[in-house]
């Protein structure tokens, strides 16, 4: 272990003028961050863009919200109306969720995971930032030219003959697929051939297996979206009648294409939040994971399968009666090694030692809102109820459990999590845990009368509706505004933090990977001085003689809430 | 409406309608215990391993195969389970009786018509006879569709150049709702038709009457389309102004186009104007919001005219 | 997760120079070895993804090609497949002359792998000068994709329920093909220009041999693509 740092960050005040050489502070100008090859900085880079992303599509969520408090006009037309939920759509699939967690947290984490110094091509990595903001300013331009109302799914022939601003969102669509491509590339080849010593298969932390498949996904599927949106933006723009009726083409095929990408797309989102939550129990139960294998393999096992059940999504469409049942059956098959990662991480805590800081509070959402996004899940599976609950507001729930409830809050968690690492400062753990809270609560209240609308017969994308489901509207309206306060409140303590926050200690949560166990925080330029070699696994915490000192009584097992030990009380405590 | 829906499901009233519900709440159940058994354990072990102190260094759980397989072979037996079940309904969804009662509904942006065997033709209500299957044979004249009835628990896409068809057999009278749950645009929220269940008595009564059509005077059977196509939707007849202008002293009066020519709304161009819409716009309106009527008859657009000129 | 560190295995940043190092180490790589087959796996998939982006044309194809057999019976004889056997054997000819560029290349003969590669980037202009000749011939009588298509003279009895679709798909699959060509020909000549810079040499030449890669994988496309829109 690298003592002499130790010694430097554990007597922190004295020295605090002295900061040392990290990632952040070697270089400030503007240009050392747009060039940068570092690993660390593009993942700040996302993170920031991203941001700005979900604040946009988020404040569009909450016009449709406000939009729907009473049935009839409120706040906007129809037409306004069914631009600001494709919009919202648009945003937060493609370029907020599906890039979310992988180019934020898989690019932070993923090369301190495995011991490397960077990813396997940074050149690439940077590029696939530039790439998105193209794609990005590609949908701000098809906003500006035009409208876009086709929802976010861009059915034919309905998208294949309105505006022409189409033609803009298709190819934003195509360009910002290239971002992932290039991610996932990236990734499946700095797993497999960036390891540090001793790192084999089965000592590599969940995350990493879960950004495995998650680039698996990414890899095989994004193309397929490229093609179609190539195929829509010739149909609108040449009428080439592969997918439009009038001209002998079929729609339903366009609902493959679409589907073929977009179901696995589904699990590029959550497939990572798997990782990061496996990451939180551990740490947070101090606890081997339970069934390391299973949740490993079962993600592998997600990604591969998730190729085959695209056709749930089209139950009522007009395929064929045997393709449904097929899709029906292998959609089931899917759904139990989710069930087994939700058994998994409860078993997790069993005989742990449980500590509830911000990141286990959103850890812990993340069971309770999965397995009900998981359980809807079942719910819209079954071929006949599906056929009563398929595109009303019992989908449009189920998917904002898995999508936000799910991918979000693990998002969120990881965030927290990796915080103090990414920017070496603490958040005020008591404002965490109280928006922690709000966005447990709000998120509830908002979702959970939406499965009844659904259920009841309240169709989607509905820019009014009929009396009788106004009640239920109305709370939810008035209840993503706790949604809404909550996630304020976490970005304003953390840019509080950013700026006057505590700083943050190496190993504040006691964490038994390598970018707890082996770098500062933030870290070196380069990650390690040194490199790792690693003899256990990931979440050996009764090994993990780094995290706790050789006989229970070290450094590390910080408290974040408190200031880390000085050696002088480390010494007393001796 | 009925009044048997419960806090989840709308009133059922239709042969199939209780075996779905059955079939949700088997799952719903289910769930529940699922979940209270996961947040149960949760909170249990949150509160029973708390953290005591910072030093705590707990020894590593063996992993129990005896549990990851149950916990693999109980659900996998459940879903099974609910497979078939919902496989089992959704035959039953699938296939029509032979005896089923058809009618032809059309969807078009933004509206239902529904042709009946003796010919007659209404828009946006759906009139159908109670316990007797009837089988809807669908098309769209434009985009996609779909026909969502959910007291009866049907739901079927509706495609253009295509047919698709489904069935219910409506157990209950009564009026029900009819939306369009496939996004089709501007006005896909109030794409909403109403289905009228009656006795067998009344219903032939009413079809008699729909087809009567013939010996119906024209403003009579225009007033009846303006409401059946939809038209009032955008239209008033009382002076105010929607998506699209009033009908309201319409006739006769100077039409201001969008290219600056002034038009008369004579009786030509009132035809011309539902036949094809888009081909010129009254200034202050949007092109494209009004599908062509080109489809209906030629003494339905008479109608319609005549009706036009009383307003 | 590490408990030990060991000296030797230090790759300590300072000093960013290359040190002993092989002047074409990336500092984030331990070894030449370990950059070559990182670099290689990337490619191969790359080229998963691109086989992904064309596989979704192949099955518009097989779908259209399975619902209206007769018509593109009919369609197809609107292409001559003498243009496209001479363009499988030029293609063919480039795939040999790129595989000599990385032959050679190894040898270190690099004299001989630029006139390859002068060859294959040449190869690569036929291809392209007989494909346009393909299309103008068929944008004269009106074979265009889309909506435009009305066609005339020759190819009048064209004129058949979804011939749009047959013409479509063959001018998207075409063109996506053709554009990858394209894109190898830049990549063609900026190895050109590396190569005159003395850039390559035995131990290291990466970029010859995933710019080979890429191409098979273009050649490959095409001979999937001439049975299955020339020959049908």
């Amino acid at each position: 272990m690298d003592s002499s740092k130790e010694t430097q960050s554990g007597a922190a005040p004295e020295t605090e003028h002295q900061e040392p050489h990290n990632y952040l502070n070697h270089a400030k100008t503007i240009k050392s961050w747009l060039l940068t090859l570092d690993h660390k900085r593009i993942g700040v880079l996302y993170a920031v863009t991203l941001a700005v992303v979900f604040l946009i599509a988020g404040l569009l969520a909450m016009a449709v919200r406000v939009e729907l408090f009473v049935p009839g006009e409120t706040i906007m037309d129809n037409d306004t109306y069914n631009q600001t939920f494709t919009m919202h759509g648009i945003m937060m699939v493609f370029l907020f969720i599906v890039p979310s967690i992988p180019a934020i947290l898989g690019n932070f984490v993923l090369p301190l995971h495995l011991g490397a110094k960077d990813v396997a091509f940074p050149r690439l990595n940077l590029a696939s930032w530039y790439v998105y903001m193209t794609g990005g300013a590609l949908v701000v331009t098809a906003l500006l030219v035009g409208q876009v109302d086709t929802g976010w799914t861009f059915y034919t022939p309905y998208s294949s003959s309105g505006d022409m601003a189409i033609l803009y969102m298709t190819m934003a669509i195509f360009i910002a697929g290239f971002s992932s491509i290039f991610t996932g590339l990236n990734f499946i080849v700095t797993i497999h051939k960036m390891r540090a010593p001793g790192l084999t298969w089965n000592r590599l932390p969940l995350f990493v297996w879960s950004i495995y498949a998650t680039s698996i996904v990414m890899v095989l599927a994004t193309p397929v979206i490229g093609i179609t949106m190539i195929l829509l933006f010739m149909e609108r723009l040449l009428q080439i009648g592969i997918f439009d009726p009038a001209l002998g083409g079929d729609p339903i095929l366009f609902q493959h294409f679409f589907w073929f990408y977009s179901h696995p797309a589904v699990y590029i989102m959550i497939l990572p939040a798997f990782g990061i939550i496996s990451e939180l129990m551990t740490t947070f139960s101090r606890q081997r994971i339970f069934g390391y294998k299973a949740i490993a393999l079962s993600s592998v096992a997600i990604a591969l399968l998730g190729f085959l059940v695209w056709g749930h999504h089209m139950f009522v469409s007009g395929q064929s009666a045997i393709s449904s049942i097929v899709f029906s059956l292998i959609t089931y098959l899917i759904g139990i090694p989710s069930g087994i990662k939700i058994f998994n991480w409860v078993a997790t805590m069993y005989k742990g030692s449980i500590w509830l800081q911000t990141p286990m509070l959103y850890a812990l959402s993340f069971l309770f809102l999965f397995t009900i996004g998981g359980l809807t899940g079942i719910m819209v599976g079954v071929l006949s109820v599906d056929v009563h609950l398929h595109d009303t507001y019992f989908v449009v729930s189920h998917f904002h459990y898995v999508m936000m409830g799910g991918t979000v809050i693990a998002l969120l968690g990881g965030m927290h999590y990796w915080w103090p690492k990414i920017t070496g400062k603490m958040y005020n753990e008591t404002l965490g845990k109280i928006a922690a809270g709000l966005i447990f609560i709000g998120f509830n209240a908002t979702f959970f009368p939406q499965l009844i609308l659904g259920a009841q017969g309240m169709p989607r994308r509905y820019a009014t509706y009929v009396e009788e489901f106004t009640f239920l509207h109305q709370v939810s309206t008035v209840s993503s505004f706790i949604l809404a306060a909550g996630l304020f409140l976490v970005l304003g303590y953390m840019m509080h933090s950013m700026f006057f926050g505590r700083k943050a200690s190496k190993n504040p949560w006691g964490g038994a990977t390598l970018e707890w166990t082996m770098t500062t925080s933030p870290p070196d330029p380069h990650n390690f001085t040194r490199t790792p070699i690693i003899t256990r696994g990931p979440y050996d915490f009764h090994l993990a003689d780094e995290v706790f000192g050789p006989r229970h009584t070290g450094d590390g097992a910080g408290d974040g809430a408190t200031e880390p030990a000085t050696p002088a009380e480390r010494e007393a405590s001796r | 409406m009925g009044n048997n829906g419960t806090v989840w499901l709308p009133e059922s009233a239709s042969t199939v309608a209780p075996e779905v519900d059955w079939l949700f709440y088997f799952v719903y159940w289910t769930s529940i215990v699922i979940t209270l058994l996961v947040v149960g354990g949760m909170i249990y072990l949150v509160w029973k391993y708390r953290r005591k102190s910072d030093e705590d260094r707990p020894e590593p759980v063996k992993e129990s195969k005896l549990l990851e397989i149950s916990w693999v072979v109980v659900p996998t037996i459940l879903v099974l389970l609910v497979f078939t079940w919902g496989f089992q309904g959704y035959l039953k969804l699938t296939v029509a009786p032979s005896n089923a009662y058809e009618i032809q509904a059309t969807a078009f942006s933004w509206g239902w018509s529904f042709d009946y065997p003796n010919g007659a033709s209404v828009g946006n209500e759906l009139h159908v006879p109670v316990d007797r299957p009837v089988r809807l044979n669908m098309s769209s004249e434009d985009v996609l569709h779909s026909l969502f009835i959910p007291a009866f628990r049907v739901k079927q896409d509706v495609l253009p150049d295509r047919y698709t068809s489904v069935w219910f057999e409506a157990t209950q009278e009564g009026e029900y709702h009819l939306f369009c749950s496939e996004y089709c645009g501007t006005q896909h929220a109030e794409m909403i038709a109403t289905v009228h269940v009656h006795s067998q008595a009344d219903f032939d009564e009413w079809l008699a009457d729909a087809a009567m059509d013939e010996d119906v005077p024209l403003p009579e059977l225009g007033e009846r389309l303006f409401g059946q196509q939809g038209c009032q939707q955008c239209h008033s007849v009382d002076g105010t102004d929607g998506i699209g202008p009033t009908m309201q002293g319409l006739f006769g009066s100077e039409r201001t186009m969008q290219d600056g020519e002034v038009l008369e709304a004579d009786e030509n161009y009132l035809r011309q104007m539902i036949i094809n819409p888009g081909e010129r716009v009254v200034e202050g309106y949007q092109a494209g919001v009004m599908p062509p009527y080109g489809r209906l008859s030629e003494r339905e657009i008479n109608a319609l005219i005549a009706y036009i000129k009383e307003q | 997760m590490a408990t030990t560190t060991t000296e030797k295995q230090d790759v300590s940043h300072e000093g960013d120079g290359h040190g002993g190092h092989h002047p074409r180490l990336q500092h984030h790589f331990v070894s030449l070895d370990q950059q070559f087959s990182s670099a290689k796996l990337g490619m191969w998939l790359f080229l998963l993804t691109e086989l992904l982006l064309f596989s979704g044309m192949f099955v518009a194809y097989a779908v259209y090609f399975n619902w209206y057999p007769e018509t593109f019976a009919i369609t197809s004889e609107a292409l001559d497949w003498r243009m496209g056997f001479i363009n499988t054997i030029v293609l063919l000819a480039s795939s040999l002359t790129v595989a000599l560029s990385i032959h050679f290349v190894q040898k270190g003969q690099i004299k001989a792998m630029l006139w390859s590669l002068g060859a294959t980037l040449a190869l690569a202009g036929v291809f392209l000068v007989i494909k346009y000749f393909e299309y103008t011939a068929k944008f004269e009588y009106g074979i265009y994709p889309g909506a435009a298509f009305d066609p005339s003279g020759p190819y009048a009895h064209m004129d058949v329920p979804n011939a749009i679709q047959y013409f479509s798909i063959y001018f998207v699959m075409t063109g996506i093909h053709a554009f990858h060509v394209i894109v190898g020909m830049i990549v063609f000549i900026w190895l050109i220009w590396r190569g005159l810079r003395n850039h390559f040499n035995p131990e290291w030449y990466t970029p010859v041999e995933l710019g080979g890669l890429y191409w098979h994988f273009v050649d490959l496309i095409w001979i999937f693509l001439f049975p299955l829109l020339y020959l049908i």
